[in-house]
């Protein structure tokens, strides 16, 4: 039987009101059918719990009390959260892991792609060894470079030993309050590099060969082509890099987590490990909840800064 | 005397800027919003000065409500 017919059958099988109502359907409606699910997902999973944990924010609501009296407490979870010395280190600590990690992101991933855009042998297969962290699991990458920090066994230790001549044995990247900020800069660096390096390439490859040609013409030096062609070419791209990696780093749980679980003490205790033992270990939901609603309102709004100055470097 | 006027280049893109916000446009207000957001943001995570810290919340939120705001203003 062939397609039409199989259709014209379909159609016929259907009964006469129903026929009749669906080809009565404007397109508007049939648009509406077609977005509903998709809306009713989002408000559902995005906006309802938004809204909501707004609400709690406003109560003393503990979530291991469901039978307690729930009183509306106004801003007090907000006083507290920003008069709270501990949470205002926990900021300290995720402002440094975040300008550090994307600083150095940047800087090695735009210098990998550049000297990965070159033409030379082995090119793929270099591409691919240094993008292989970017696709290992984060509880991967924190197990295995808490066992190379070791003191005792571990290689980081004998690398930095190797290369300064300090004894292996005398520092703990992971145990001491200088060193474990850095600890964890250096595995989300070594981690999401790659992620940045892609994004720059596929900048890079964007630019036409020409546009060098003319500037060879004209006699622009090397440099004066790196700054005044690669560089604005390939900036939208380093942004939205930037954009992305500075939203996950903001809420970098895993990896912090199993590398140093927020220690030595509080040192690498970043904001969303520290929401996450309010809201689930000390069961505190409704101050919890004001905390979320403070990180998501600086995020929304660095974010909202980002996308701007995006779009204006795309339309330069 | 030095002369103010003409203002040179950055004097006459700081009057289109300031002609701008009383036109209420778009471009102007939102640098504005933008800078009230950043100021906010630099006030939470800098580790000198606890009242900037306390503070901090209330500066972005305006910031990023006056800037959802301005986004509709004409172009």
């Amino acid at each position: 039987m062939s397609k039409t017919k199989i259709v014209d059958a379909a159609a016929y099988a259907t009964p006469l009101p129903l026929r009749h109502r669906i080809r009565g359907l404007s397109d508007r409606t049939i648009a509406w059918i077609f977005v509903a699910p998709t809306l009713i997902l989002l408000l559902a999973i995005n906006i309802f719990p938004l809204i909501w944990t707004i609400r709690l924010s406003f109560t003393n609501y503990r979530a291991n009390r469901p039978n307690a009296d729930v009183k509306f407490i106004g801003l007090r979870n907000y006083e507290r959260i920003l008069t709270d010395s501990d949470i205002w280190q926990t900021m300290q600590a995720t402002a440094h892991f975040l300008c550090w990690t994307l600083f150095l992101q940047v800087v090695i991933g735009f210098a990998l792609a550049w000297l990965i855009n070159r033409k030379f042998k082995g090119n793929d297969l270099w591409t691919t060894i240094i993008v292989l962290p970017m696709m290992l699991s984060p509880a991967v990458v924190g197990n295995f470079w808490t066992f190379l920090y070791q003191p005792q066994i571990g290689l980081f230790n004998y690398l930095i030993s190797f290369l300064t001549g300090v004894d292996p044995s005398s520092f703990t990247m992971i145990g001491e309050v200088r060193l474990a900020p850095w600890a964890i800069v250096i595995v989300d660096t070594w981690m999401w590099t790659p992620f940045v390096m892609l994004i720059c390439l596929a900048g890079l490859r964007s630019i036409p060969d020409y546009i060098y040609e003319a500037a060879e013409c004209d006699r622009a030096s090397k440099w004066r082509q790196f700054w005044t062609i690669t560089v604005p070419m390939v900036l939208p791209f380093l942004m939205l890099a930037v954009l992305f990696r500075g939203i996950e780093n903001f809420k970098m749980f895993d990896l912090v987590t199993l590398l140093t679980g927020g220690g030595p003490g509080s040192t690498t205790e970043l904001t969303s490990i520290n929401l996450k033992r309010e809201a689930f270990e000390k069961w505190r939901t409704g101050y919890a909840s004001a905390y979320a609603v403070i990180l998501f309102v600086t995020i929304f709004g660095l974010a909202s800064i980002y996308v701007k100055a995006l779009n204006r470097v795309k339309d330069r | 005397m030095a002369r103010f006027w003409p203002p040179g280049e950055v004097g006459e893109r700081m009057i289109s800027f300031l002609v701008e916000l009383t036109r209420m446009r778009r471009g102007a207000w939102e640098m504005v919003a933008s800078i009230i957001i950043a100021i906010g943001v630099v006030m939470l995570m800098q580790p000198y000065i606890l009242w900037a810290y306390t503070w901090s919340f209330l500066v972005t939120l305006i910031g990023t409500v006056m800037f959802i705001i301005v986004s509709h203003f004409p172009e």
